[in-house]
């Protein structure tokens, strides 16, 4: 038998002030991208705890997608760089412990960018697909 | 001897550190012991575990557990001490979060030994013999414990009522523990015995901590002349003050070294790594990719200084595919 083609799950954070709109403005557009992204709007990317990033991974997310403002251009003028060094130091760890490259990205993406969010969650549906399923063991 | 209160000690993976900090009661050792009665302690006193097995279910009022749990022959002691004992306290980093010995969890049972007993410089011919479960020699078989893939903290095997935080608690904590057991004056299940606050509350250099911290250069403290009346955070130097539990004194801070978080995280926090690495985030002051990583080059090791204490109990237990040694 044949077996049925890994459908990764996604968790993507996306910034109520701009990425969110691009998200919102894509499917407005009736962009086709795959289904495979799960939206959790916060007010700043900025909010996004370290330890929001990892319950995803625990509860089963095989990708998690950070997004958030353009530097220069967050609303709350310096949650976005913030972002930058929880994520650049996180990806550190998780690779230490065994996460392949690729399972936690961060883009900054306008609420003018609809466009580039289609294509952001394409690509890295088809990079976590490659990847596969995150396994997590949690002992015997 | 009827009527005292009866306590045992064990220990699972740990350093001895623990049994070290019973010891540095000093004078106040006595006084527990005068207090009450000791069944079990293998470190000191020469009781065996059938000792244990013939006292009643709960016969025991407490037992102190430090160490993490690595193998079979921990796992069934500490499942029979719980059965034995009407309290459990989680003694020391060890048995809290799983401590040191709980960085091994970076890797599993199979590459662990194919280093150690393989591969490492120290091994000479590569050819030596892994540590088998059952031996058979002529005079019968004989047994080793069986080691577990993974490291666990105290709580993660057997249900516990009560932790002491610490590397290792401090004889006055300690002190406090027994006082409060004996007096019957004990906070809910499951609290942690220390502080509820972040160390830097009670640090003595907190005064000299600025009102806003902001890094441009994280020092190595090996590498740094540490000036100790001033805050290690405002020069550079990665002390884990602000997200560790408070009361152990900022003993290590007065010592000049930074602390590297033994107490574990405050109440609040569900994942000790996860949430230094948001906290030193928030006070390196790089916007720049290029130089957030420069500064950051100051922690080769992520996982070992903000999970230090802790890996055993943060979200991500270990992930599968880890890399072997080398």
């Amino acid at each position: 038998m044949r077996k049925p083609e890994f459908e990764p799950r996604i968790v993507a954070f996306v910034c109520n002030w701009c990425t969110y709109i691009a998200a919102d403005a894509a499917g407005v557009a009736r962009s086709r991208y795959a289904s495979n992204v799960r939206l959790i709007r916060t007010m700043c990317s900025g909010r996004v705890d370290p330890q929001f990033v990892l319950t995803a991974f625990e509860k089963g997310a095989d990708g998690v997608l950070l997004c958030g403002c353009h530097p220069r251009d967050c609303h709350y003028s310096s949650g976005n760089y913030k972002t930058l060094r929880r994520y650049t130091l996180l990806k550190k760890m998780l690779s230490q412990m065994g996460f392949e490259e690729g399972r936690l990205r961060l883009e900054w993406i306008s609420a003018s960018e609809a466009e580039k969010f289609r294509r952001v969650v394409e690509d890295m549906t088809e990079q976590v697909r490659r990847l596969g399923p995150l396994d997590l063991d949690g002992g015997d | 001897m009827a009527g005292k209160p009866k306590v045992a000690f064990y220990w699972c993976a740990s350093c001895g550190g623990c049994e070290e900090a019973v010891v540095d009661l000093a004078e106040g050792v006595l006084d527990v012991v005068a207090a009450v009665d000791i069944v079990f302690w293998p470190v000191a006193l020469d009781f065996k575990v059938t000792d244990v097995e013939a006292l009643p279910d709960g016969g025991i009022t407490v037992s102190f557990i430090n160490g993490a749990v690595r193998l079979s022959e921990q796992e069934d002691m500490v499942r029979l001490l719980r059965r034995k004992s009407k309290y459990v306290i989680a003694f020391g980093s060890c048995s809290h979060l799983g401590g040191i010995p709980g960085l091994a969890n970076l890797w599993d049972r199979r590459s662990i030994f194919e280093w150690y007993y393989h591969k490492a410089p120290s091994v000479a011919d590569g050819g030596s013999q892994e540590p088998r479960e059952r031996v058979e020699v002529p005079e019968g078989t004989l047994e080793l414990p069986a080691f577990w893939d993974v490291v666990k903290s105290l709580d993660q095997v057997i249900d516990v009522d009560y932790y002491l935080p610490g590397c290792p608690p401090t004889p006055k904590l300690i002190g406090n523990a027994v006082t409060a057991l004996l007096k019957g004056e004990l906070p809910p299940k499951g609290a942690v015995l220390a502080g509820t606050r972040a160390l830097c509350h009670e640090c003595p250099l907190n005064e000299t901590k600025p009102e806003k911290l902001l890094i441009k250069e994280l020092k190595r403290v090996h590498l740094t002349k540490v000036d100790p009346e001033k805050c290690l955070l405002a020069q550079g130097v990665l002390c884990l003050g602000p997200v560790t539990r408070g009361g152990c004194e900022a003993l290590c801070v007065k010592g000049a070294m930074p602390c590297t978080g033994c107490f574990g995280p405050t109440d609040e926090v569900r994942d000790q790594g996860a949430k230094g690495i948001s906290y030193l985030a928030s006070i390196l002051d790089f916007d720049d990719e290029a130089d957030i990583r420069r500064a950051m080059e100051a922690v080769p090791d992520p996982v070992g200084t903000f999970y230090r204490y802790a890996l055993p109990r943060s979200i991500l237990m270990r992930s599968r595919g880890v890399k072997a040694h080398g």
